[in-house]
């Protein structure tokens, strides 16, 4: 794919996400001393204080490290983005999208309002959704976006639960609130709900096993979408979760063995499952699910190895994926394929590409003196240190680690390096912007490892403070830590890994049989849709008859089933009935009313039939002329005359009733008059009791000194409730626009 | 409908009943009235213009889409509301401007609360002739 005219990049919208994310990203980096001192920094803006709803923002370690990942891993990718889609029709609309996504993003980790990082995860959920389906002509892109829009989606759900319970059982939504309380929720009867909730949600969201499968179907997204959303950021928002509620949730059995089975399992399918993989864009895709995978493990334990090793691996991950992710783009982009199958010794067609790439990859494989070394030894002295079982856990690790040796070498060493296949001809270097991204990331890989002080201080640190709390100290990160048991483990990952690169054509070949024949949770994924879809249409038919009569009466019959019900429930006493002093006008209105009705109930003329609701209706405003409510009494007069006008306009159109005798609607006539006496007991009983009149008083009162009007129900509706109004009259307008479309959408041929 | 009579009678009467709106409308706060009822009027006054003269003669007579005329309505509507933020008040609290004030007169009032009322009023007004038309026109 070489675009012999280069097209022209440096526009607006390919530019300005790359001002506001590196904007961002140096308003964080000058908070870092400050964090790195123990500082925490609050800021709170009050949305619905009555509710405890604030949108609240804390910086502390673990937040700042999120931030900065987030800002500095955004800005490279989005200087990238604006050459790899520079000259797409819809680059605005990328933009848009990804500046979106980094916005929320940003808001899920700096929350402390639970609420509020809802609302942003729900946030990054959404712009996750379009940045995936960005390709929207393709059908692949539309299932892969909707696939993980209802995964996640599932997910936030849970969490919203799951934080509903938490403000009920902690009595606020401020997570540093509820981090001060300790064992408020550990020690709540709703302890196991809300741990499940949560788990629910973040690992739906982070694509632990057995919601793993949108992960890798959401690489149909654009490629630079991959590198920021679906492996430095976006699915570490869960990890992110787990790491923020972890002084709250952790510390118990279910907490320990859930996050460690999950995890295990994630980390070593996903890492097996890579290596089964030709595309490089997907092999990368389960690393990124191994790597998710180790970090809910290891969160799964409270010792300071496992916390540190999270913190430090969650870096070096999202370094080194974000750098390989950019190359894999680069491949791609210059010569238009990604097929490991195809790509062979481009290193000297394209140097600065494949030396960013040996650099991220080397740090992959945990190669001293990098900082994915680090961060393995780390892991290991972790898992040594885990509550569960840590032989099992510290194997785990050995067979993920060996085979990300194996993938490392697949994606990086093999297309520059390898001279099994013939390179393919006339490919050229990457444009400057999009080697940006992936020199830096990997260069700041190498420089962590070298001096792991200037991280450890900064970011790690801090990190592990804000996880563990200021009474347990960081491990140390260091290159070397002597001989000790996990360097053994070490060189175990390096033969062991070695051994997997060179069989693994054999292995790849194995596992393609072995994983075509057992069953894939993408295809059960498909039945599961179709089955929800089959349930949904069998009861719509059930349902959903489509006759309007019926409807009205399963409407009413509820109606009195909940009236009628209430009142011999309640066991209530019927107030004595005496006969009240009305007036001849009085009446005569009821008779009015009485003949309105009668003439609607027997009527076999739909005109005559609405022209008798229209009497009952003028008969009502006429009870509220003689009951001194006159701006009542005009509405409804209104109302009525146009609602004769719009059922005859209807009715002209509509065949005739049938002459269906009454007595053949017994079932009608017993609910119509079922309905008429409960609804007259209500209300006799509301009226026999002494009248509340504060809200009365406080309006006539109120009124003219406040409002400066005279017309109490007017100043109501317009200035003490607007709010109302102005909500009730949107009601007016989105229903008379769907009337509109309903009338206006039917085919012509229908009309009579 | 083809009736002289009628037709010159919608005329007259969709004038009368314009002006009658608009004196509901802006006597409200202070007597019975108000920004729904002479909305409703109003409709009303169109109803019968489209009911006499068909609706073709009624959108040409409004000049505006019934939709746009109720989208207005709720902008002005919205921005009665916000303009309070200005003044540092919560959302939707009326500000006040009396013209020509004395010891004993308040003067003119004018308020965004009239102006929220007159948000009101389009809104009805087109809602209601979006719903009346269409249905006029399926025929």
């Amino acid at each position: 794919m070489n675009e012999s005219p280069s097209p022209r990049w440096i526009t607006p919208a390919g530019l300005l996400p790359v001002v506001v994310a590196g904007a961002l990203f140096f308003y964080f980096v000058q908070m870092v001393p400050a964090i790195a001192d123990g500082q925490t920094l609050r800021h709170v803006i009050e949305w619905v204080p009555s509710l405890g709803v604030n949108i609240s923002f804390l910086i502390d370690g673990l937040s700042l490290t999120f931030a900065l990942l987030i800002t500095g891993i955004g800005a490279l990718v989005m200087l990238y983005s604006a050459r790899y889609l520079a000259g797409h029709v819809h680059q605005a609309r990328f933009s848009l999208f990804l500046t979106s996504f980094m916005l929320a993003m940003l808001g899920v980790v700096l929350s402390d309002n639970l609420l509020g990082l809802f609302v942003f995860w729900e946030l990054t959920t959404i712009t996750s959704y379009l940045l995936i389906g960005f390709s929207h002509a393709t059908q692949k892109s539309r299932r892969s976006a909707l696939q993980a829009l209802l995964v996640t989606g599932v997910g936030g759900l849970a969490l919203l639960a799951a934080i509903v319970l938490i403000g009920n059982a902690a009595g606020t939504f401020e997570l540093s609130e509820i981090r001060a309380m300790p064992g408020v929720l550990t020690q709540s009867v709703a302890y196991l709900p809300i741990l499940l909730l949560v788990l629910l949600g973040t690992f739906t969201k982070s694509a632990q096993i057995p919601f793993h499968f949108w992960l890798p179907n959401a690489m149909a997204a654009p490629t630079p979408v991959s590198a920021y959303l679906h492996s430095a950021t976006m699915v570490k928002a869960g990890v992110y979760l787990m790491a923020r509620m972890h002084p709250s949730l952790s510390g118990t059995d279910v907490w320990l063995w859930t996050l460690t089975i999950a995890g295990a399992i994630t980390m070593v399918f996903a890492s097996v499952m890579a290596l089964r993989q030709t595309d490089l864009k997907l092999a990368l895709a389960y690393t990124t699910l191994m790597a998710l995978g180790a970090l809910t493990l290891l969160l799964g334990n409270d010792s300071a190895y496992t916390i540190t090793a999270a913190a430090t691996f969650l870096i070096v991950h999202s370094l080194y994926k974000a750098a390989l992710f950019l190359v894999v783009g680069i491949l791609d982009h210059q010569t238009g394929t990604r097929d490991a199958n195809k790509l062979f010794g481009l290193a000297s067609a394209m140097p600065v590409t494949a030396t960013a790439a040996a650099i991220a990859a080397l740090s992959m494989a945990g190669f001293p003196p990098f900082l994915g070394f680090i961060g393995k030894e780390l892991k290991y002295a972790g898992a040594l240190a885990v509550a569960s079982e840590p032989i099992l856990v510290a194997g785990a690790f050995l067979i993920a680690s060996a085979l990300m040796v194996a993938i490392a070498g697949i994606v990086s060493f093999r297309p520059f390096w390898s001279r099994s296949g013939d390179p393919i001809p006339n490919v050229k270097e990457a444009p400057w912007p999009m080697l940006v991204g992936p020199i830096v990331l990997a260069v700041l890989g190498a420089l962590f490892g070298i001096f792991p002080d200037l991280l450890a201080a900064s970011l790690v640190n801090p990190t592990v403070e804000a996880i563990l709390g200021p009474a347990q100290e960081a491990k140390p990160l260091q290159l070397w830590a002597g001989v000790n048991l996990p360097l053994a483990l070490s060189v175990a990952t390096f033969v062991l890994g070695f051994t997997l690169y060179f069989y693994k054509i054999q292995l790849r070949n194995m596992l393609i049989r072995l994983v075509d024949s057992s069953p894939s949770f993408d295809r059960g994924w498909d039945k599961l849709l179709a089955a929800v879809l089959a349930g949904a249409k069998w009861q719509t038919r059930v349902i959903q008859t489509g006759v309007l009569r019926r409807y009205m009466f399963i409407t009413f019959g509820t109606a009195l089933a909940a009236m009628a019900g209430t009142l011999i429930i309640k066991d209530v006493v019927m107030p004595v009935l005496g006969v009240p002093d009305v007036t001849i006008a009085d009446w005569l209105v009821f008779l009015l009313v009485l003949l309105g009705t009668g003439l609607t109930a027997i009527t076999n003329s739909r005109i005559a039939a609405i022209a008798g609701l229209g009497v009952v209706g003028i008969g009502i405003a006429m009870i509220f002329i003689l009951y001194s409510a006159p701006d009542v009494a005009i509405t409804q007069l209104l109302v009525e005359t146009l609602i004769v006008v719009l059922f005859a306009a209807a009715a002209l159109r509509l065949p005739g009733m049938g002459s269906e005798p009454l007595r053949s609607r017994p079932l009608d006539a017993l609910l119509a008059i079922g309905l008429g006496v409960s609804t007259t007991a209500v209300l006799l009983m509301v009226t026999s009791g002494p009248i509340d009149l504060e809200l009365t008083t406080f309006f006539q009162t109120a009124s003219w000194p406040q409002a400066f009007g005279q017309n109490i129900v007017n100043v109501i509706l317009v200035d003490f409730r607007a709010l109302d109004t102005f909500g009730e009259i949107a009601v007016v307008m989105v229903a008379a626009i769907a009337i509109y479309a309903l009338l206006k959408s039917k085919p012509e041929k229908d009309q009579t | 409908m083809n009736s002289v009579i009628l037709i010159a009678g919608a005329r007259l009467q969709v004038v009368l009943l314009l002006v009658f709106s608009a004196y509901m409308l802006l006597r409200g706060h202070n007597a019975p009235g108000g920004g729904f009822i002479g909305g409703l009027i109003a409709a009303t006054g169109f109803v019968v213009y489209a009911i006499a003269c068909g609706t073709k003669d009624a959108r040409a007579a409004l000049r505006f889409d019934p939709a746009n005329i109720a989208a207005v309505g709720l902008g002005v509507a919205l921005l009665a509301g916000i303009v309070a933020i200005l003044w540092g008040d919560a959302l939707f609290t009326g500000q006040w401007l009396f013209i020509g004030e004395t010891e004993t007169d308040k003067g003119l009032p004018l308020s965004t609360i009239l102006v929220f009322d007159i948000g009101v009023y389009l809104v009805v007004l087109g809602a209601v002739l979006s719903i009346v038309f269409a249905l006029e026109e399926t025929s």
